[in-house]
């Protein structure tokens, strides 16, 4: 892989079984084992996907629903593992899909806090030193120390926004996160982006709103059927999209 | 990243280690968490974990010792055999139970971040190791107590080997939770199906009575004598109880048992771990 290049998808397909039923227990599954009921649709939410992202470049991701753009974070983050082809991230990737996946609601907002930190493979003392950033940027207050099954969505939503862009990552992936909480926050979460591009993180990001993918990209892809049907300078592509968009309502 | 094709290979084959450096901190916070929230809301707190065996010893001891008198018979003290065998299936059950659920109480987290999945059943397991330490108090409480009367249990240097049977429980715990937790993601079955077996190995575990009082056919006396946790319990029990040293067949008879298990576990989890997002 180059020096300069930060993720590198390589032909990537993901195939699901999709079976009929859920077989999910034993007597079914060995009934239909045996009477050989046990059949599977085949279903590629990927095919032979490939591009990739320079470091400091802002690739969105566009599509309509169950284009394959969550399967493609997913392989991205690791969480996924493809089929066929490879996937290389280069540097530290901090992904933001559905803010606060880690909670558990027992906990305080601040236990939460080394909780989350703790999944994404941070140290205790690594957590420690961007603790009180991390409140301060929630703007939880004495709500801290309150276990969190007691939160409003929105405090969920900005406690799990705040730990997850404390860190330095030097890739982040953003599913359409960036609509957290009120007007406020969300002007200030999309400054903390914005300022993060500026220290040149690699950015991945998923969103159905073209103005704020020109805002955002610099480069951008359009994903149909599990396939790349354009990929290019964001505000090409983001016309593309529109055309697209009017195309389907007539 | 490396553009050399034979450093890539290493890079893989050391991610098993580097994974649990870099995410050691995710176990203890795996452990903490557990521990704090099973008696969060209770009155007495972290005392269940010395009151619930206390109890349940108790309990156990009016039932096999007084109205079953038979099964006591040969022990010096009953209550202490009792209580060896309970809490070291308890720990077993316990974690092997909790691990089994581990993976699937995890779904939301698996789902959306990349973890090494492995940490779920060992933190689960570590947790109830934990408890299991501090409920051993009970056990030297009644040492302690019994050492005043009639009943007194005489205490030897080999106590301190009592530790071996412990080590070899855990490696027993671990690997059975691994196996667990991979098959619980399969088929949700199997955590029903396993609470029956819990129940059966409870009978099928000389704790409440003594192997050699019982009228058992050759082949089911065998049976009980291949379960692992006979020999660990046993070892346990000489350490202990006897004040003896332990046979070592049954030393090396439950460590291999453990380490296969423990190898077979962790060969199944590392085959299938890739699947369980779709599972789960």
């Amino acid at each position: 892989m180059e020096n300069n290049i930060a993720v590198k998808v390589d032909n990537v397909s993901v195939m699901f079984n999709l079976n009929k039923e859920k077989v999910d227990n034993m007597k079914e599954y060995f009934i239909k084992l045996i009477t050989r009921k046990l059949r599977f649709t085949e279903f590629w939410a990927l095919q032979d996907v490939s591009f990739t992202i320079e470091k400091g470049e802002r690739l969105g991701v566009l599509g309509f629903n169950g284009a394959g753009k969550s399967t493609l974070l997913k392989t991205v983050a690791g969480v996924l593992k493809p089929t066929k082809g490879s996937v290389e991230v280069d540097g530290v990737i901090a992904p933001l899909l559905e803010l606060g996946a880690g909670f558990d609601s027992n906990y305080t907002g601040k236990e939460n806090i080394f909780l989350y930190g703790a999944t994404m493979g941070y140290s205790r003392k690594y957590i420690e030193e961007r603790y009180d950033e991390i409140v301060e940027f929630s703007e939880l207050g004495d709500f801290i120390n309150v276990p969190i099954k007691n939160y409003s969505s929105g405090m969920r939503a900005r406690l799990g926004f705040s730990i997850a862009t404390a860190v330095e990552p030097e890739v982040l992936i953003l599913d359409e996160v960036l609509s957290v909480g009120d007007a406020k926050f969300k002007a200030k979460s999309e400054k903390k982006v914005t300022s993060m591009f500026k220290k040149g993180v690699t950015v991945l990001f998923v969103s159905h709103n073209t103005p704020q993918v020109r805002r955002l990209c610099n480069k951008a892809i359009i994903l149909d059927h599990g396939k790349i049907i354009a990929y290019g300078e964001a505000n090409e592509v983001c016309d593309k999209y529109d055309e697209l968009v009017k195309g389907g309502k007539k | 990243m490396d553009k050399n094709p034979e450093n890539w290979k290493i890079v893989q084959k050391s991610k098993f280690l580097s994974d649990f450096v870099k995410y050691r901190y995710l176990l203890t916070e795996i452990v903490r968490r557990n521990i704090k929230v099973q008696y969060r809301d209770s009155v007495l707190g972290i005392f269940w974990t010395l009151l619930q065996p206390l109890l349940t010893t108790v309990v156990l001891a009016l039932v096999f010792g007084g109205f079953f008198g038979k099964s006591a018979d040969g022990i010096s003290n009953y209550v202490i055999y009792l209580l060896c065998g309970r809490l070291l299936y308890d720990f077993f059950s316990q974690s092997t139970k909790r691990a089994m659920k581990s993976v699937r109480l995890s779904a939301g987290v698996i789902k959306k971040v990349y973890v090494p999945k492995y940490m779920y059943p060992l933190g689960n397991v570590i947790s109830c190791f934990i408890t299991f330490l501090i409920s051993l108090i009970i056990l030297v409480g009644f040492l302690v107590g019994y050492s005043f009367t009639d009943k007194a249990v005489p205490i030897t240097p080999y106590i301190l080997l009592s530790v071996v049977p412990i080590a070899v429980l855990f490696i027993l715990c671990v690997g059975v939770g691994m196996i667990l937790s991979t098959a619980a993601v399969f088929f949700k079955d199997a955590e029903y199906l396993y609470d029956v077996f819990c129940m059966l190995l409870f009978y099928a575990t000389p704790i409440v009575y003594v192997i050699n009082n019982m009228n058992m056919n050759k082949y089911v006396q065998l049976g009980i004598k291949a379960n692992p946790l006979y020999s660990i319990i046993s070892m346990f029990r000489d350490c202990v109880l006897n004040g003896c040293m332990f046979n070592l067949n049954h030393l090396w008879y439950s460590l291999a048992f453990s380490v296969i298990c423990v190898l077979i576990g962790a060969l199944m989890f590392k085959k299938k771990q890739d699947k369980f997002i779709l599972h789960i």
